[in-house]
């Protein structure tokens, strides 16, 4: 039948980091693609934090820095533990991190996405924004030959489509390639963007320039729930935020705004907001399943890649470098496969899978598998407990007030084994261990 | 925190943000019921939009106008099938400025 020749060499659906990484390097090695996105432009749906890694972007535009729309490179690392009132925690802040070559920014994701789908176009790729893709299109063997999508018209054929449709990823999900995401494996993160004078940054957060911080914090701040919150420094905003795992949300008590709010309001936290004007309030979900969580990620014409593949490091907080790394990855894998005039099945596909499994990604997925697991059976011990103690124990020791240092390190000890038991504690840091290894 | 003032604080969120709404096409229905699912009523609290509310007759209801697109509603009632959730029409919905 005419009307079912392929029109393209490939179909991405969606363009956010993985569907973009996937589109440009499909389009640089010279095959006609077409990416299809339901948003006004590239970015207006998508949302992050947000941090870019620069090591996942710079293996596909290494000049990218150049060009794309970046907020401050990193320069401090914050990780809070907090209880109602205090935070403790680890820093790290180091002068390398100003290097020629930025090893982390902070990014606005409707901006920076734009700049990557203006990529997209100039290698090559046909993108059609404000289109939804409403279902794929089969063939009597279950092969999986092109979209339909909300648009009047034929369906649009191709002999491979990659499904870069974020975590929702219902075209996948409907079309039966994996199961709808479990309320355990994901979470639900609110965020706001919060405007100040960037002279009014740089002196709250001691920076210079374009540099920048990061806070990463856990404790009471998420009730008992699994979940984090955060607070990244941009050029002249603040970007704050909190998530928990929809399951925990659904058997609290607590709605996500008032989360949010009691986050912002926390003595650690609004001092940093002080004065700023609210400009945009996000919410999106966060797969944090992990490794366990990772649908089928192949078939007869079908590649999945970013968020609908689970693709995310909840520990370390990276999802954008996994995304724009297996976008990369399965747009080479069909390169490949096109250029040795191949099919594009469920058995030449597995080529992605053996490739992710020789980067990053897979290797920290697999090392990670047990810590959603381990969470989510210990939540009010790792999220209200322990913040608990250790804040408590710090102000032990700093507060000065006449009692003896030896009383003070007794009483901590004791306030240890007085809330988790000497084999509580002992059993917390053994699966700790074991789920970290 | 009275549950008033949450609900006012989310519609002064909301506020800040641009939408392109599809009028007469909500994009979000929930399916007639008698009863709510506990997930269900659980989504008049954890929409972070604060879509959902329930009805004078015990019923879940939606408007869908400040929807963010999270999908939170969608995988918490994916048992029950009570939500039929779409994204909107190509262009219309929720319009992030910053993301």
């Amino acid at each position: 039948m005419a009307e079912m020749e392929d029109a393209f060499d490939a179909i991405v659906v969606g363009a956010g980091p993985s569907g973009n990484a996937a589109a440009y390097t499909l389009a640089k090695e010279g095959l006609s693609v077409l990416q299809i996105e339901r948003g006004e432009y590239a970015g207006s749906k998508n949302v992050q934090g947000a941090i870019l890694y620069s090591d996942a972007l710079e293996k596909i535009i290494p000049e990218f820095r150049e060009e794309a729309p970046l907020e401050r490179h990193v320069i401090e690392q914050r990780m809070w533990s907090m209880d109602d009132t205090s935070h403790t925690g680890m820093h790290y802040r180091s002068g390398d991190f100003n290097e020629e070559k930025p090893n982390r920014y902070t990014i606005l994701r409707a901006q920076f996405d734009k700049w990557f789908s203006a990529k997209v176009k100039e290698a090559g790729a046909l993108v059609l924004c404000e289109t939804t893709v409403t279902e794929l299109v089969k063939d009597l063997t279950g092969r999986v030959i092109g979209v339909r999508t909300d648009r009047q018209g034929n369906p649009i054929f191709a002999p491979v489509v990659i499904l870069a449709e974020g975590v929702n990823g219902l075209v996948g999900q409907r079309s039966g390639l994996r199961p709808e995401i479990a309320p355990e494996s994901v979470a639900l993160a609110v965020k706001e963007m919060h405007f100040l004078p960037r002279e009014t940054i740089e002196a709250r957060f001691n920076l210079k320039g374009n540099e920048g911080v990061v806070i990463e914090a856990m404790g009471t701040i998420t009730r008992g729930m699994t979940g984090t919150g955060f607070l990244y420094t941009n050029e002249e905003s603040i970007s704050v935020g909190i998530g928990c795992i929809v399951s925990d949300f659904a058997q609290g008590e607590v709605t996500p705004a008032e989360l949010l709010e009691a986050f912002k309001a926390h003595p650690s936290i609004a001092p940093l907001l002080e004065g700023s004007e609210v400009k945009e309030y996000a919410a999106h979900l966060i797969p944090e399943g992990g490794y366990k969580a990772i649908p089928q990620l192949t078939g007869d014409g079908w590649i999945v890649v970013g968020d609908a593949g689970q693709f995310v490091n909840a520990v370390h907080r990276e999802g954008s470098n996994l995304a724009m790394t297996t976008g990369r990855i399965a747009a080479e894998t069909v390169v490949a496969l096109h250029r040795k005039g191949e099919a594009m099945d469920g058995y030449t596909l597995k080529e992605y899978e053996r490739r992710l499994e020789a980067t990053f990604v897979m290797k920290d997925l697999k090392k990670y598998k047990g810590i959603p697991g381990l969470l989510d059976a210990n939540k009010a011990t790792f999220f209200g407990t322990y913040p608990r103690l250790f804040s408590q124990a710090m102000q032990t020791w700093f507060r000065v007030d006449g009692v003896d240092k030896k009383t003070k390190e007794k009483a901590i000890l004791k306030s240890f084994r007085d809330s988790r038991s000497l084999r509580g504690l002992l059993g917390d840091a053994w699966r700790v261990a074991r789920a970290w290894r | 925190m009275t549950e008033i003032a949450t609900a006012t604080k989310v519609e002064e969120k909301l506020f800040q943000n641009r939408y392109l709404v599809d009028a007469g096409k909500p994009h979000i229905r929930v399916r007639e019921h008698e009863v709510p699912s506990a997930s269900l009523l659980a989504m008049t609290r954890l929409c972070p939009a604060g879509c959902y509310a329930v009805t004078e007759t015990g019923q879940v209801e939606v408007a869908a106008d400040g929807c963010l697109e999270c999908g939170t509603c969608r995988i918490l009632t994916r048992k029950t099938g009570e939500v039929e959730w779409n994204y909107p029409r190509g262009g219309f919905g929720v319009l992030y400025k910053f993301g």
